[in-house]
């Protein structure tokens, strides 16, 4: 086990330890959200919508309860009425009311004694839908004529005048923005778009729920955050929360699409009417990709003032986004600030409208918003560096954000490494390959804010000295292990003897999910804190044992030592021998720390890409790809380069191949792997990965959390990858073969 | 509708159960037999999650019925550590070739049938060879480096033994 880096003199953050769990998920034995099972357990399905949008005139389910083996039938008659809000759209959502507003919304679920029964059951309950007009584009969505989808959507942000569909405004800036425009030596103005993408995770949604007619539930689910489902549940149902007891999964994936609730209620719904019967549900690939959360789709109009030296006088955007047919699930309030916050310019503009749309509600993905912003932003400022002929990385130092600048958004960046990305990324081997025919290279930077968050975490001292460690943050990529490197770090003992566990809703405090890049920074910090009190706790027994003041016994390498006058007057006590005899010197001895996370680090990055493309199919294969960001200090390197790796695996799909595709009747034209096309093994080569560590002072080793920012960069980089190797600029994603062809057609006429 | 009698091998074991004529080999091996390492990603044959291997062979056990895997021997994820781990599960771990871990299993066996046929691949022909099993998290790059290194192990271990 050697040391990435030894300037540090940490003994073990840093170095690549097996992770805990890595046993059990390459043989096979870890539990996912459908290996759970229960005795007496039934099975069910879901009924969903084929219509874009359609008023449901009558549900008979009469025929699937004729059916021996089916146990029950749950429509949104079955669920509570006067919800509001965000509840509200969450009941919505779980089970349609008069309306279906998206195709595969789900209208009713039914439970059986087999999967198989169940789904032959669901195909006999018979829905009588009134079809409704529809619309699915974000732009067409509120152009004039385009039909109102839901009224009442606007919130009081929404200015007189606008589209019924617009559910919110938002607008903010600083500087005087045509005077900026003014002292620029070119001023350029485009519109780009995005389409909706999945999160794409490879475990379909699962859940086994059990409720009694008391109420009292419990439930085994896949999710991010177990805390989020049982909240989530609980407001659908009308049951109270702590009636409600739910244990994650391992989680096959999430990014963002795990960290609310689709069909978990539904379980529970069919299990109190069958008699409190468990029922497992399942999610098949296509409801995946029907009914959970896409990401927006948007539509974007960015301006851009630069003198011929690359400086940026002044910058504008208008994004327009829809996260389907329910208020506040686009990301807007996340990608404006993010457009910007890479830049430190005088004079900015930032306005925006969220739009509703016959599509399922939206979820996070990855850093949500960010990369459609980059992809506006930052494919504008390149097609501005090759118009006056400036390196892209100069022009990004020039201009970038540093320690102590205003961001964008407002607040003052404290310390942060976009600046030592970009030097990495120009010094890097790759930026200095020659290119051959038909091959461009892309830069482009991105951001997350980073999020801390509501964290509980409880830590116990083991008899033998070693300690437990209970977290509330589902691990997804390895945050067991880079928390029990920060323990074992913090209490001096091998990485080995510490037991990193993802406990139920029963066993702490409230937790946030594992989101917003927190996990390591906000649990770990946690746990970090929770170890410091443990510490404390045995420096006070060793003082005890020795007859002298607590104050003078100091922890080093896992044990009490006198300290000060009495160094070396006791021989060291080790976390083994007073975890032997806590019994005898006041009991158990624990650390428990929560608190709502602050101190979170700004995390950067800068990408460096290089395709080639076929002019004669308008294909685009990824030559080289080198992700270069700021980890403040990656505690474990390898599951750091994984985050990068994938991160930008993802936006590389993004940008070439993914996409939702609505056909003209509104139904999700693409709902299976083969058509909906995530990056596979032979599309990708190596994803080189440089780790920059400006470490965050807002942790206790540095952390910023690194999950989020790697998905941003690819979008923008590609397409101006592309740009360079054909001359054809691609404004709308993705840069599928047809787009690029008539792109480069266009560009040559 | 009544059931087929289904008497096969897994991981070397006799084992038997009576199908539904729909039922698939992958939902058999998770809920007849308790197998559940072998996942369903998508049921469609796209992401390689229900990887096994049929007489050798490798399959995605999403697309077989179950009733077609009578007197067939079958493999799983579940049978391929013996007395210690297959080298490309150690090299799994020690590669941080998986993040949340949910296509491992497929990508395991998939990877083991490929170095069975050849035991030296390029990284283009892992690539192509591994193009049917989806992973969401890593980017590949991992996992590639990991069937690289177990590959290298075996084929030293292989010389060592001749």
């Amino acid at each position: 086990m050697a040391r990435d880096d030894v300037k540090t003199g940490y003994k073990l953050i840093g170095t690549r330890p097996n992770r805990p769990d890595g046993l059990d998920k390459v043989t096979g034995r870890a539990r996912y959200g459908a290996d759970f099972s229960l005795p007496g357990m039934l099975h069910a399905a879901v009924v969903r919508s084929p219509h874009a949008h359609a008023r449901i005139v009558k549900i008979d389910a009469s025929k699937a309860l004729a059916l021996d083996g089916v146990k029950a039938v749950v429509t949104r008659a079955d669920l509570p009425t006067g919800l509001t809000g965000e509840d509200l759209n969450l009941q919505d959502n779980t089970l349609a009311g008069d309306t279906a507003l998206y195709d595969g919304h789900a209208v009713a679920a039914v439970a059986a004694s087999s999967a198989l029964l169940a789904q032959d059951a669901a195909r006999l309950i018979e829905v009588t839908y009134e079809v409704l007009p529809h619309v699915t584009d974000v732009d067409a969505a509120m152009a004039p004529g385009a039909p109102v989808i839901r009224e009442g959507v606007a919130d009081y942000s929404v200015p007189e005048g606008m589209h019924g569909n617009v559910a919110r405004y938002m607008e903010f800036g600083h500087g005087d923005v045509e005077a900026g425009f003014a002292a620029a030596d070119i001023v350029r103005a485009q519109t780009y778009k995005t389409e909706a993408t999945h999160q794409g995770y490879i475990e379909p949604h699962a859940c086994v729920g059990q409720m009694g007619e008391d109420g009292r539930g419990e439930m085994w689910v896949c999710t991010q955050g177990h805390w989020y489902i049982r909240r989530m549940c609980a407001a659908v149902l009308g049951i109270e929360a702590a009636n409600l007891r739910v244990t994650p999964s391992e989680i096959g994936g999430g990014f963002g699409g795990k960290t609310t609730i689709f069909m978990e209620p539904l379980s529970l719904a069919l299990s109190k009417k069958a008699g409190g019967r468990p029922v497992k549900l399942v999610m098949s690939r296509s409801e995946v990709l029907r009914a959970t959360g896409p990401t927006a789709s948007a539509s974007m109009d960015v301006k851009l003032g630069m003198k011929t030296d690359g400086t940026i006088t002044a910058g504008q955007v208008y994004f327009r986004m829809q996260g389907g047919a329910f208020r506040g699930m686009s990301p807007i309030g996340e990608a404006l600030p993010c457009a910007f916050a890479c830049y430190d310019i005088p004079a900015l503009k930032h306005e925006a409208v969220e739009v509703i749309a016959n599509r399922p509600k939206a979820a996070a993905y990855r850093a949500p918003g960010s990369p459609m912003a980059a992809f506006a932003v930052e494919s504008l400022v390149d097609e501005m560096c090759r118009e006056l002929k400036l390196d892209p990385i100069e022009v990004r130092l020039k201009n970038g954000a540093t320690n102590g600048s205003k961001s964008s958004y407002g607040p003052v960046y404290n310390v942060i490494g976009l600046k030592e990305t970009l030097e990495a990324a120009q010094a890097h081997p790759n930026y200095a390959i020659p290119l051959g025919p038909n091959q461009g290279r892309g830069v482009a930077s991105g951001f997350w804010f980073n999020h801390g968050g509501e964290t509980s975490v409880t830590l116990a001292v083991g008899e033998d000295g070693t300690a437990t460690v209970m977290i509330g943050t589902p691990d997804i990529g390895g945050s067991r292990a880079s928390i029990g490197l920060m323990v074992a770090e913090t209490l001096g003992i091998p990485y080995e003897n510490v037991r990193v566990n993802v406990v139920e809703t029963g066993a702490l405090g409230v937790n946030e999910p594992t989101h917003g890049s927190r996990a390591t920074f906000a649990s770990g910090k946690a746990a970090v804190e929770a170890a410091r009190q443990a510490i404390a706790e045995m420096c006070r027994r060793a003082a005890a044992d020795w007859g002298i003041d607590a104050d003078a016994v100091e922890w080093k390498d896992g044990a009490a030592h006198p300290a000060g006058p009495n160094a070396g007057k006791f021989p060291p006590m080790t976390i083994g021998e007073i975890g032997a005899k806590m019994g005898s010197t006041g009991g158990p001895i624990s650390g428990h720390h929560e608190v709502t996370a602050e101190g979170v680090g700004a995390s950067f990055g800068t990408h460096v890409v290089d395709v080639e493309v076929d002019p004669e199919t308008g294909r685009t294969t990824v030559l080289r790809y080198l992700v270069v960001q700021d980890a403040g200090t990656a505690i474990h390197p390898a599951y750091v380069e994984g985050q990068y790796q994938g991160g930008a695996a993802q936006g590389i799909g993004w940008a070439l191949n993914e996409e939702y595709v609505y056909g003209a009747d509104g139904r999700l034209q693409n709902p299976v792997f083969l058509d909906y096309r995530i990056p596979v093994a032979s599309d990708l080569p190596m994803i080189d990965t440089v780790i920059i560590e400006v470490p965050n002072p807002g942790h206790p080793y540095g952390v910023r959390g690194v999950g989020e920012t790697g998905i941003t960069p690819p979008l923008p980089a590609v397409a101006s990858a592309i740009a360079g190797a054909t001359g054809a600029r691609i404004r709308s994603l993705p840069c599928s073969p047809p787009k690029v062809l008539a792109a480069i057609k266009a560009a040559r006429t | 509708m009544s059931k087929i009698h289904v008497s096969t091998t897994v991981n070397g074991d006799p084992v038997e159960f009576l199908a539904d004529p729909r039922e698939t080999l992958l939902d058999a091996l998770r809920n007849q037999l308790d197998l559940t390492g072998t996942k369903e990603g998508c049921g469609t044959g796209d992401c390689g999650a229900c990887s096994v291997t049929v007489d050798g062979t490798l399959v995605c056990s999403c697309l077989m019925l179950a009733a077609e895997a009578n007197g067939k021997r079958v493999e799983t994820i579940e049978g391929m550590a013996r007395e210690e781990l297959h080298p490309l599960q150690r090299k799994f771990i020690e590669h941080a070739a998986l993040q949340c871990g949910y296509c491992t299993p497929g990508i395991l066996v998939a990877a083991k049938a490929l170095l069975e046929r050849n035991p030296d691949p390029t990284d283009t022909e892992v690539r192509y060879w591994l193009a049917g099993n989806l992973c969401r998290c890593t980017g590949y790059d991992k996992i590639i480096r990991a069937v690289q290194d177990a590959a290298a192990e075996m084929r030293q271990d292989h010389r060592g033994a001749a």
